[in-house]
């Protein structure tokens, strides 16, 4: 197998399409004109001696161990910095050059410490290869003198000297290794864009510093692990390496947190993970991750994780460990009992959007096959159900339109509820980079977010409206758009109808949606909705980008069908650098939602309704399909508490935390009789549950996840399933042991499977994943390389279709006894109901969810930063501790729910979209107050879940 | 030891200071000039202000003011005198001078005086190489020193 070796070339590509032809060191080499000579050199596969250059952040020149001698040139220019140039004839090895690069390495050597026996970089050290390379034999200087290797010179203290800085939890700093290239300031910088590093000093006493000379903890770091991975020598290392020691073999996988669907190289010693690198040809990712991605996988190793199958016969017993067959013959039994007792449509399942694409499409499978109805669903009901329903409608595609190299390309983005520097840090990072070269950006939050403003970043225009106005703001800014004649009537003409255009024109054009009336129900400056709408119709290549923020209303399919219409009347659809782009939630929602997860869609998105869609499936599976939609999770909860619906199995989703209204999810899985739950952890869920299936982890098996761009990557088995048995071989036992003939003997078979049925993956099978890498579906004979920009030509459904949207303000509203709005969000460390990221050291950022609240308000209820307070709405009522910021306007508070102590989600309502049933977690009418400590119901809640996860001693052997 | 201003105060003056200078091109340096002059250093705590103020981190305005020496991290004593030890005051025997110096205000380099009466620092050329060895006291250039005037500059730093 063997360790993945990617080619440094030492300065990032030239996109230029000019070709230069230049000689190094007598081969010819042709390059994009802008090529540095040292990228150009390693083209040609030779490798000039390097230090501070590294192709993810651009050249600095400091080093002088990369010199080369041109002809017809003086002296000996470094060629990193230096462009090549039509006919140049390069020497990169003389003995000038010999000599000279010894002599500069001899200095680096003389402030260095020469422990490379015990150094965690032995092997794998730019210092080490390169004093190798070229041919260091003495050091003149000796290592006595000022230096900042000893910590004491002849007895004194060395005030040049610094401790080893061990306080971020994955990676430590040891500054008596530094070379000062510069490479960790520059990663963080160009790379990440967080600017949390610098060079202090100057000269001799230049060190590299986190902040303002602070430990890396205290600083504005946020541990995306750039740095660490830019160190050419042991100066950053993760702490696993230096536990474990370098890793042997690697394979490509990808990442199993956000949409964004970051390729990483996982660094294995043997079986066991000693870290995770982001391979430079992910797509998604280009090289760099974030602090969840490269560092928190610890969960997959915590003591927490559950390992053998457990039923019980009451929630209120403790768990029995068995067997896997005995497990899944009691499931199977007691799912058919409950159809012959209760009807076909009695039970039901719940796909997992951190799953792969080929466990979906399994569950699915047995649902439909195995227990003969449509009763399916996924967490993407809770999430982007309305971007299905509202892309379907008006482009024909129920996925974001660009890749994610679009972003490059933009002039204006508008972000709207959705805070990318925390959710999605890795498009985050791209986009910031996009923004310091000078494009423009719009953001709509109720929240001042990182977005908003952070070091070189602002927003051009921040509205921030009141949580449940995103309908009237975003068709406020179409209204501009029509009154002021901002539209691209060309592009509507071609590929719109334009009678529906005028339709919808006419409609937005209404006083009631100018900014002047919008901005009074919003809380927006009129003046600033203008601006915005301006800037974002006039100002070149026009994107969206949006989140949560937009669908979790009971408008949210509204907003995102004001969203497309924007974006068609301006005609930013088709190219690069415009586009509609979802930031999908979870690592596979876009692929459960492909998979057939929802209760009235076969894979493909195409309805249950469709005959001939059934056709394919019944003639491939040997049973006749329900024609009818089956229930939505709401629907199942319903149904269970009225009796009508007695078994679940789901599959990776914590519906108890991450669905609203917590103790309508309560009742409904406690009225149930047979609740099946498949996941690494007891989750809140399991607390419900009659059986347990352990999981496993991402690391553990084969298959496909599809981001948030479409594009289906490959997940690579690097250990064998610590619970025997990956997540789809244990479906495949329940669907056998139910009495379906399945026979998968490897993942590659279903998605065979998948692309014989489902026509936009037609051309998809492991083989060519292995060759293209990862491709962007539709990709089919159409496509045969995938689609990176959708309706390039025309919208897929024919003509862009504009519909009205009209503003309904939720039914949600303040008043007297619930004067403020809550609404959710995300943290940078914390991974949505936090069952993975709180199993590792990622707590150390955020170890309790907290409420941000306006000081204004704050100091009307006499609460001080820190104090506990009580948040209630209609629902129900929690406390958790306060934030007092300005971050948030009046009127509204803030909180994430990433806790299990806080269920944030008792408190929110069972509102929810009207087209998609997607809970409305974004507007709670609340009230806060002074507390206590923990509520009636957090403690309950607290001894249930405690009671309900005793696990029973093993009986002594027989 | 000097009273060092309590944060808050740090924070509003250091405002006022920003917004006298935000608006030229380049405004780092002349603002940490101005609170160089306001405070008589650069107080940690007015870092993250200017940081905010400007967009940019902590660590880019911690990086600016330890590169230039003439930004002090601590207060400085009343009276600042620099001492030149580049190569034309050199040769002219400025490391004899500086030895003296330390000898008679009785601290070295970058330090000053327990009694708050004197800050001693190197610099690098005073462009008054013609008059070496040569030294700076409060601004004021000094040239040819020898013992005697040595002796004037500590009876003045003192008194």
């Amino acid at each position: 197998m063997g360790l993945i070796q990617e080619i440094d070339f030492g300065t990032p590509a030239s996109t230029s399409e000019k070709q230069v032809t230049l000689t190094v060191d007598g081969f010819t080499v042709t390059v994009p004109e802008g090529t540095s000579i040292m990228r150009a050199s390693m083209e040609a596969g030779i490798a000039i001696p390097k230090l501070c250059a590294t192709d993810m952040v651009d050249a600095f020149g400091s080093c002088r161990l990369c010199l080369v001698e041109i002809e017809g040139r003086n002296g000996t220019p470094s060629s990193c910095t230096t462009p090549v140039a039509p006919g140049m004839v390069v020497h990169t090895q003389t003995g000038k050059l010999k000599d000279i690069r010894r002599g500069v390495m001899e200095l680096y050597i003389s402030d260095h410490p020469l422990d490379c026996l015990t150094c965690a970089a032995n092997g794998n050290c730019e210092l080490q290869t390169q004093a190798g390379v070229v041919g260091l034999r003495d050091v003149r200087y000796g290592y006595e003198g000022d230096n900042h290797v000893f910590k004491k010179n002849d007895g004194v203290e060395n005030f040049r000297w610094m401790a080893k800085d061990e306080s971020n939890p994955y990676f430590t700093y040891d500054p008596s290794k530094c070379i000062v290239c510069s490479r960790c300031v520059r990663a963080c910088e160009e790379v990440q864009g967080t600017f949390a590093l610098t060079i202090e000093g100057r000269g001799f006493g230049s060190r590299v510093s986190p902040g303002m000379h602070q430990p890396f903890i205290d600083s504005e770091c946020v541990s995306c692990g750039a740095c660490v991975q830019a160190c050419p020598t042991a100066t950053l290392s993760e702490k696993s390496l230096i536990q474990i020691g370098q890793p042997e073999n690697s394979k490509v996988t990808t990442c199993a947190y956000c949409g964004v669907g970051c390729q990483f190289k996982a660094e294995m010693r043997g079986d066991e993970l000693v870290r995770m690198v982001p391979y430079k040809d992910g797509k998604a990712n280009r090289g760099h991750s974030c602090v969840k991605g490269r560092f928190a996988y610890g969960y997959s190793t915590h003591k927490d994780r559950i390992l053998k199958p457990m039923i019980r016969e009451k929630i209120s017993d403790p768990w029995r460990e068995v067997s896997w067959e005995e497990a899944l013959t009691h499931t199977a039994n007691e799912f058919r009992r409950i159809q012959y007792q209760y009807g076909r449509t009695a039970i039901g399942g719940i796909t997992s959007s951190r799953c792969t694409n080929e466990e979906t499409y399994l569950v699915q499978k047995l649902i439909r096959q195995g227990f003969r109805n449509n009763n399916v669903d996924t967490c993407a009901r809770v999430c982007h159900s309305p971007t299905g329903y509202g892309l379907g409608q008006t482009f024909g595609t129920s996925a974001g339109t660009q890749d994610f190299d679009s972003v490059e390309h933009t002039d204006v983005v508008i972000v709207i509820g959705a805070n990318p520097a925390s959710a999605h840090p890795v498009f985050a990072s791209r986009l910031k980079k996009r923004l310091r070269k000078g494009a423009k950006l719009i953001v709509l939050d109720p929240r001042r977010t990182e977005m908003v403003k952070s070091a070189h970043i602002q927003a051009d225009y921040h509205l921030p409206l009141k949580p449940g106005t995103n309908v009237a703001v975003v068709t406020s800014l179409a209204h501009v758009i029509v009154t002021e004649g901002l539209f691209n009537e060309a592009f509507i003409r071609e590929r719109c109808d334009w009678d529906e255009f005028q339709d919808w024109a006419s409609f937005v054009a209404l006083p009631e949606n100018s900014p002047e009336v919008v901005g009074k129900l919003a809380n927006v400056d009129p003046e600033l909705i203008r601006g915005a709408a301006r800037l974002y119709a006039r100002g070149g290549n026009g994107s969206i980008y949006y989140g949560l923020g937009v669908t979790e209303h009971s408008q949210g399919s509204t907003t995102v069908i004001a969203i497309a219409n924007l974006a068609m009347a301006t005609g930013n659809i088709g190219r690069k650098g415009v586009g509609v782009n979802p930031l999908r939630g979870q690592n596979n929602v876009q692929g459960s939602c492909d998979m057939g997860s929802f209760p009235h869609e076969l894979p493909g998105y195409r309805h249950v309704s469709g005959d001939a869609v059934r056709d394919i499936y019944e003639s491939l599976w040997g049973v006749k399909l329900d024609d009818e939609p089956g229930l939505r999770i709401p629907n199942m909860l319903d149904a269970a508490v009225d009796g009508s619906f007695k078994g679940l199995y789901v599959q990776g989703e914590d519906i108890l935390q991450s669905d609203p209204d917590t103790k309508h999810v309560a009742a409904g899985l406690a009225a149930m009789e047979c609740v099946v739950v498949q996941d690494l952890f007891l989750n809140e869920t399991a607390n419900y549950a009659h059986v347990f299936l352990p999981g496993s982890t991402f690391l553990e098996k084969d298959g496909t996840f599809t981001n948030a761009e479409r594009r289906i990557n490959r997940v690579r088995k690097v250990m064998a399933p610590k619970n025997g048995l990956a997540d789809w071989e244990v479906t495949q036992k329940l669907a056998q042991t139910m009495g379906l003939d399945w026979n998968y003997q490897h993942p590659s078979e279903i998605m065979d499977e998948i692309a014989k049925t489902t026509p936009s993956f037609a051309k998809v099978s492991y083989d060519y994943l292995e060759q293209m890498g990862s491709v962007q579906w539709p990709c089919n004979d159409k496509a045969p390389l995938g689609t990176p920009i959708v309706h390039v030509d025309g919208f897929v459904r024919g003509k862009g279709k504009f519909i009205r949207t009209e503003y309904v303000a939720t039914d949600e509203k303040t008043g007297p006894r619930f004067p403020l709005l809550l609404t959710t969000g995300r943290i940078l460390s914390q991974y949505n109901v936090g069952a993975q990221t709180r199993r590792t050291d990622n707590v150390m950022w955020h170890s309790e969810d907290r409420l941000e609240i306006h000081p204004h308000d704050a100091e009307n209820r006499g609460l001080r930063d820190g104090d506990w307070v009580k948040l209630t709405s209609r629902s129900g009522e929690t406390t958790l501790r306060a934030e007092i910021t300005d971050r948030v306007s009046p009127g509204v508070v803030y909180t994430t729910f990433h806790h299990p102590d806080t269920q944030a989600n008792v408190i929110t309502t069972d509102f929810s979209d009207w087209a998609t049933n997607c809970p409305e977690y974004k507007v709670t009418a609340v009230q806060v107050g002074a507390s206590n400590g923990p509520t009636e119901w957090q403690r309950d809640y607290n001894e249930q879940a405690e009671q309900s996860r005793r696990i029973a001693p093993l009986q002594a052997a027989e | 030891m000097t009273m060092q201003p309590a944060s808050t105060e740090i924070v509003s003056r250091t405002a006022a200071i920003i917004h006298e200078f935000k608006g030229l091109e380049g405004p780092l340096l002349p603002i940490l000039h101005g609170i160089q002059e306001e405070f008589g250093y650069v107080p940690q705590d007015s870092l993250p202000v200017i940081a905010d103020a400007l967009n940019i981190s902590n660590a880019e305005v911690h990086g600016v003011a330890t590169f230039y020496h003439d930004y002090r991290s601590h207060p400085a004593g009343r009276h600042v005198l620099k001492v030149c030890q580049a190569e034309a005051c050199q040769s002219m025997g400025s490391d004899a001078v500086a030895a003296k110096l330390k000898q008679l205000l009785g601290i070295g380099f970058h330090e000053t005086a327990r009694d708050g009466s004197v800050t001693l620092e190197p610099v690098y050329c005073l462009g008054l190489c013609a008059c070496a060895p040569s030294a700076m006291l409060d601004g004021e250039v000094i040239g040819r020193l020898d013992d005697e005037k040595l002796d004037e500059i500590v009876a003045e730093v003192r008194s």
